[in-house]
């Protein structure tokens, strides 16, 4: 069991607290995360299923490396954490 | 109901209307999000807003009439790229097929209720009939092998910025690519033309000057009462077709016929708008002085309207969407990138300055 983090800059968006997700990969945790907020997938990954060019997920505070697959692998009781860049005025 | 002007900006949906003491800003909605585009369906009198999140990617969200409050609906979604396909864009970069700009929403014909047609970056066209509960995209045009000469102008990437569903026919559609020319289906998106014949891209090699595929029009627009003539600023001048778009033939404008949006009367197509700047790459008003220009006779001459406009360091642009005429053809409004809003009452001969406090003005629609 993982536990997903999500920004207060994205709960503006779509309600997302931090919810527990089971799974072996980033794509297989997310999937847990997003069954119950389908709403949330679109926020976070493209059209194509891959991360959005400016967010990024830290594992254990470590980036992942598979952004269009998601295949990193997630070890039990992790920490994953669903962040994106800050810009603009 | 009043006539209600519809401000998307970079910070937010802005609506202004005219009270006692003239034109104000009334009421705003999304505060602080990026709101690209709004389109007031007339057929139902419902709203929708495309917000561009950014991070989060492209939204769309709806009001239904009389409501206050708005809600999420679906995003058109590219289909699943095949695996191994080599999908290039006319720069020679691969497409990716996600919608990362939402740049144009039209509403489908007058008794399609709940039809819509979406045009997306990167150039994929879509249609909703179920008022943006889901959203199909037309294969036929996506699919396309000429797709592929398509190329950003502008922008990194081609997008579709107008569509004009045709008044006589709603299976009649036209949509204007920057830059990939006008394509138009007459059998409701089974297939597709390119139909920008007669147009010339002038920066670039002088064989390639009249390929239809690389055309870049900026805008189009279609008379809605006299719908065989249409109009185009396109970014190398302004051309016009009075044949359905079958042939286009330029016209020349001053101070400079450079610009992005172009607004066409109603009922008389020989009345049309536009914004010059000075040229591509200088996109100011020429001499800092801000104008309209305005043609009644189909693009033979034009008056440069400027009575109530900035004419000293004025270094305002309008963007494509940023110039409308309300169903009357009396009433225009233009909102820049400064945040400056006016209107005018009188088809532009004289314009009323709004607000100059607004963000980045994207689009004008009248409601």
């Amino acid at each position: 069991m993982a536990t997903v983090h999500f920004t207060s800059n994205l709960r503006r968006h779509v309600d997302c607290p931090s919810v527990e997700s089971t799974g072996g990969t980033v794509k297989s945790v997310l999937d847990g995360a997003f069954a119950s907020n389908p709403r949330l997938r679109h926020y976070v990954l493209d059209d194509q299923g891959a991360l959005r060019k400016h967010m990024r997920i830290l594992i254990d505070g470590q980036a992942i490396f598979d952004r269009h697959h998601l295949s990193d692998s997630v070890k039990p009781g992790a920490q994953v954490w669903v962040m994106q860049a800050l810009s603009g005025g | 109901m009043a006539p209600t002007v519809m401000v998307s900006t970079r910070k937010g949906l802005f609506e202004i209307g005219k009270g006692r003491a003239g034109w104000k800003v009334r009421d705003g909605h999304f505060l602080a999000d990026n709101v690209t585009l709004m389109l007031r369906d007339r057929r139902d009198g419902t709203d929708y807003a495309t917000l561009n999140h950014g991070h989060f990617g492209i939204k769309l969200h709806r009001r239904d009439r009389g409501r206050k409050t708005w809600h999420e609906i679906a995003t058109p979604a590219y289909p699943p790229k095949p695996d191994g396909l080599v999908d290039n864009d006319g720069w020679g970069k691969p497409v990716n097929w996600s919608t990362q700009l939402i740049w144009s929403l039209e509403a489908g014909g007058p008794r399609q209720k709940g039809t819509l047609w979406c045009g997306t970056m990167p150039g994929g066209l879509f249609r909703s009939r179920d008022r943006g509960e889901s959203w199909e995209l037309m294969e036929s045009l996506w699919r396309h092998p000429d797709r592929n000469k398509w190329m950003g102008g502008g922008a990194d990437i081609p997008g579709i910025h107008s569509i004009c569903v045709d008044p006589r026919d709603p299976d009649t559609v036209r949509v204007a690519i920057s830059c990939g020319g006008v394509w138009v289906t007459k059998d409701g998106g089974l297939t597709w033309k390119q139909s920008a014949h007669g147009m010339r891209y002038d920066q670039g090699p002088v064989e390639e000057a009249a390929n239809p595929d690389t055309q870049d029009p900026h805008m189009m627009v279609q008379c809605q009462g006299d719908p065989s003539k249409l109009w185009v600023q396109h970014h190398c001048g302004i051309w016009r077709s009075v044949d359905d778009g079958v042939s286009w033939t330029e016209v020349k404008a001053k101070p400079s016929s450079f610009g992005f949006g172009v607004a066409v009367h109603p009922r008389d197509a020989g009345t049309a708008w536009f914004v010059p700047g000075i040229k591509d790459e200088k996109r100011i008003p020429v001499d800092g002085a801000l104008v309209v220009t305005r043609t009644r006779d189909g693009g033979k001459t034009f008056r440069s309207l400027k009575k109530g406009l900035p004419q000293k360091h004025a270094y305002d642009v309008v963007f494509r969407h940023g110039l409308a005429v309300d169903d009357s053809g009396e009433l225009l409004a233009m909102g820049s990138t400064t945040g400056n809003v006016w209107v005018s009452e009188d088809q532009g001969d004289s314009w009323q300055h709004v607000t100059g406090t607004l963000p980045q003005v994207y689009a004008i629609r009248w409601a």
